[in-house]
C-alpha cells in the first residue's frame, strides 16, 4: 500500500506528524503508523494545559493487540485535545491527518518546528527502514 | 530464522501482516483484527494453526499411558471423541495446557502449544510409562474453520454428515478431497472444526475453504483475531493465563482436572491444594474506569499489590475493556472490585460472569 504524507506536514521518526496552525501546532500519527498499530481502540491523551517535552512520552495508543507510546515532537504547553478520540479512536485508522488528530501545541520556541522532517525526508526513512 | 507453516506464501499472497510468535513467522492479521473478529462472530473465519504441535501414541496402552500424564480422563470418553487437559507437572501446574483425541484406546493424538512443542514432546518421552510418544508435529498442517457459517461451509466441501459431529467429536474423512481428521472443536467461543490435514495437503485445503466460503464472506484470521475472540471466552493462553507458576485449580481449570481417575502427574499437589484451599483465583473482570488492561498489569487493592492481569483486550465484541487476572480468593467472587494499575493510574475494575461473550 502506498503510504500517503502530505506534502504540507512535518514529520518525526517515530511517525508522528505536525502541522503549523496560527501559534500553535496540531499533532497526529502517520498513515504509516496508524496502519502498523491496526485497529486503534483507545487512546490516552494528555490533560489540555500540560507541559509537553519534545522526545518525551506524551501519551498512549492502543491497539486491539498493543500499547505504543506517543512521543512530543516538540517542546510546549497542550492547548486543545481530541476529545472525540473517546468515542471514536478509530479515527486515527481512518483519518489520520484529519479528524484522527491527537493534540494541539503551542510550541515554547516556533522555530522548534523548522527541525522536523519534511515530507520528501520522511518519504525516505520509510523507504529506508 | 522463524519456521514457516505449508501455508506461509499464501498468507504473504493475501497480504497479511507477518509476525514472530513463538520463533513462528504468523500472520498476526490480513485486513483488521476487529473485521476478522467479527467475521468469526457473525459469519465464518479461517485460521492457520499449523504451527501446533501433534504426538501420538500408538499401541497397546496408549490410553493408560497418556491417562498418566494429564489431567482429564481419556477413560471416561467413547471413540471419536477429544477432551481438553491439562499437561501438568508434579506441583499441579502446567507444562502446557492440550487437547487429547482418543481415536480408540490404542490410539491417542495430542495436541500441543506451538510455543511448547519441543519441551512437552521431551516432558512426555521421559515421564511416559508404556507407550513412547512419537512427535508427528511436521507431519500435520491443521486449519480452524470457526463461526456460525462454519458448519455449512465444511458441508458443502465433505461427504461426511456434520450434523451427527458433536462438540468434542472429531471423526476422519475428505474435506475437498483432502484428508483430514474432521475435529468439532476451537477457541473461539463460535460453533466450527479444526482440520488437521497432512503438511503437503494445507494449501489445497486452504484455497478450497477461502473459495468455497466466499458466499459465506468467509475471511482469513490471523493471530489477532484469535487472541481477542479467546480472551472474551476467558479461554486461558498458556504463557499468559496459565503456565508453570500457577496450578490447574489456580486456574479455575478443575472441571478438566478428574481427582477421582488413576495417579497422574500434578494429582497428589492438587489433592492437597484442593484440602487446603485454593489461595489466589484466575477471575475475568471489566474495567469501570478508562484504559485497557494488559498482561503484566498489577491488580491493586487498597493500593497494595494483590495479584497480575494476564489476558486483556478491548473486546470488539462485548465492546468493554475486559480482562484476566489472578487476585486473591477473597476477590474472585462476581462483584468484587479491585484497581488496575494502568502506567501508574489505579483504574477500578470488578470481577463479572465469564465468558464475558454470551451466544445470543
Amino acid at each position: 500500500m502506498a503510504d500517503n504524507i502530505p506534502g504540507d506536514l512535518k514529520y518525526t521518526r517515530e511517525h508522528e506528524w505536525a502541522r503549523v496552525q496560527g501559534t500553535s501546532v496540531v499533532v497526529g500519527v502517520t498513515q504509516h503508523a496508524q496502519e502498523s498499530l491496526g485497529d486503534v481502540v483507545y487512546v490516552e491523551l494528555p490533560k489540555v494545559g500540560a507541559t509537553v517535552t519534545e522526545g518525551k512520552q506524551f501519551g498512549v495508543i492502543e491497539s486491539t493487540k498493543a500499547v505504543s507510546e506517543l512521543y512530543s515532537p516538540l517542546t510546549g504547553k497542550v492547548v486543545k485535545v481530541n476529545d472525540g478520540l473517546s468515542d471514536n479512536p478509530s479515527a486515527v485508522n481512518t483519518d489520520p491527518y484529519g479528524a484522527g488528530w491527537i493534540v494541539e501545541i503551542e510550541p515554547s520556541d516556533p522555530k522548534q518546528v523548522d527541525g522536523l522532517l519534511d515530507a520528501a525526508a520522511y518519504t525516505a526513512l520509510l523507504q529506508n527502514s | 530464522m522463524a519456521r514457516h507453516t505449508p501455508l506461509n506464501e499464501a498468507h504473504r499472497k493475501l497480504g497479511a501482516r507477518m509476525v514472530d510468535f513463538a520463533g513462528w513467522d504468523m500472520p498476526v492479521q490480513y485486513s483488521s483484527v476487529i473485521g476478522e473478529h467479527e467475521a468469526v462472530r457473525t459469519g465464518v473465519g479461517l485460521f492457520d494453526v499449523s504451527h501446533m504441535g501433534e504426538v501420538e501414541f500408538t499401541g497397546p496402552g496408549a490410553l493408560e499411558t497418556v491417562n498418566a500424564l494429564i489431567s482429564n480422563d481419556l477413560a471416561r470418553i467413547a471413540d471419536g471423541q477429544a477432551v481438553y487437559a491439562g499437561l501438568l507437572d508434579e506441583r499441579g501446574t502446567f507444562v502446557d495446557d492440550v487437547v487429547a483425541y482418543r481415536f480408540s484406546p490404542e490410539r491417542i493424538l495430542i495436541c500441543v502449544n506451538s510455543s511448547n512443542r519441543e519441551k512437552d514432546f521431551a516432558w512426555m518421552k521421559s515421564h511416559a510409562q508404556g507407550v513412547a510418544p512419537v512427535d508427528r508435529s511436521d507431519d500435520y498442517a491443521q486449519l480452524a474453520v470457526q463461526g456460525p457459517k462454519a458448519a455449512g461451509l465444511v458441508q458443502r466441501l465433505t461427504k461426511t454428515d456434520l450434523s451427527k459431529l458433536g462438540t468434542y467429536r472429531f471423526t476422519e474423512g475428505e474435506v475437498a478431497g483432502v484428508k483430514c481428521l474432521i475435529s468439532r472443536t476451537g477457541y473461539t467461543g463460535e460453533d466450527g472444526f479444526e482440520l488437521y490435514s497432512a503438511a503437503g495437503d494445507a494449501v489445497a485445503l486452504w484455497d478450497a475453504l477461502l473459495t468455497e466460503g466466499q458466499q459465506d464472506g468467509v475471511k482469513p484470521c490471523g493471530l489477532g483475531a484469535r487472541d481477542s475472540l479467546r480472551t472474551e471466552m476467558k479461554y486461558a493462553l498458556y504463557g499468559n493465563d496459565i503456565d508453570d507458576q500457577h496450578t490447574a485449580l489456580e486456574a479455575g481449570l478443575g472441571w478438566i482436572v478428574k481427582l477421582d481417575k488413576a495417579a497422574f502427574i500434578g494429582k497428589e499437589a492438587l489433592v492437597a491444594q484442593k484440602a487446603a484451599g485454593v489461595k489466589r483465583k484466575l477471575v475475568g473482570f471489566e474495567l469501570t474506569g478508562s484504559g485497557i488492561p494488559r498482561h503484566g498489569y498489577a491488580i491493586l487493592k487498597d493500593g497494595a499489590p494483590v495479584g497480575e492481569v494476564t489476558s486483556g483486550t478491548l473486546g470488539p465484541t462485548v465492546k468493554k475493556a475486559i480482562g484476566i487476572g489472578y487476585v486473591p480468593t477473597a476477590l474472585s467472587a462476581e462483584g468484587s472490585t479491585f484497581d488496575v494499575d494502568i502506567r501508574g493510574r489505579a483504574v477500578p475494575a470488578v470481577v463479572v460472569k465469564t465468558p464475558f461473550h454470551k451466544k445470543p
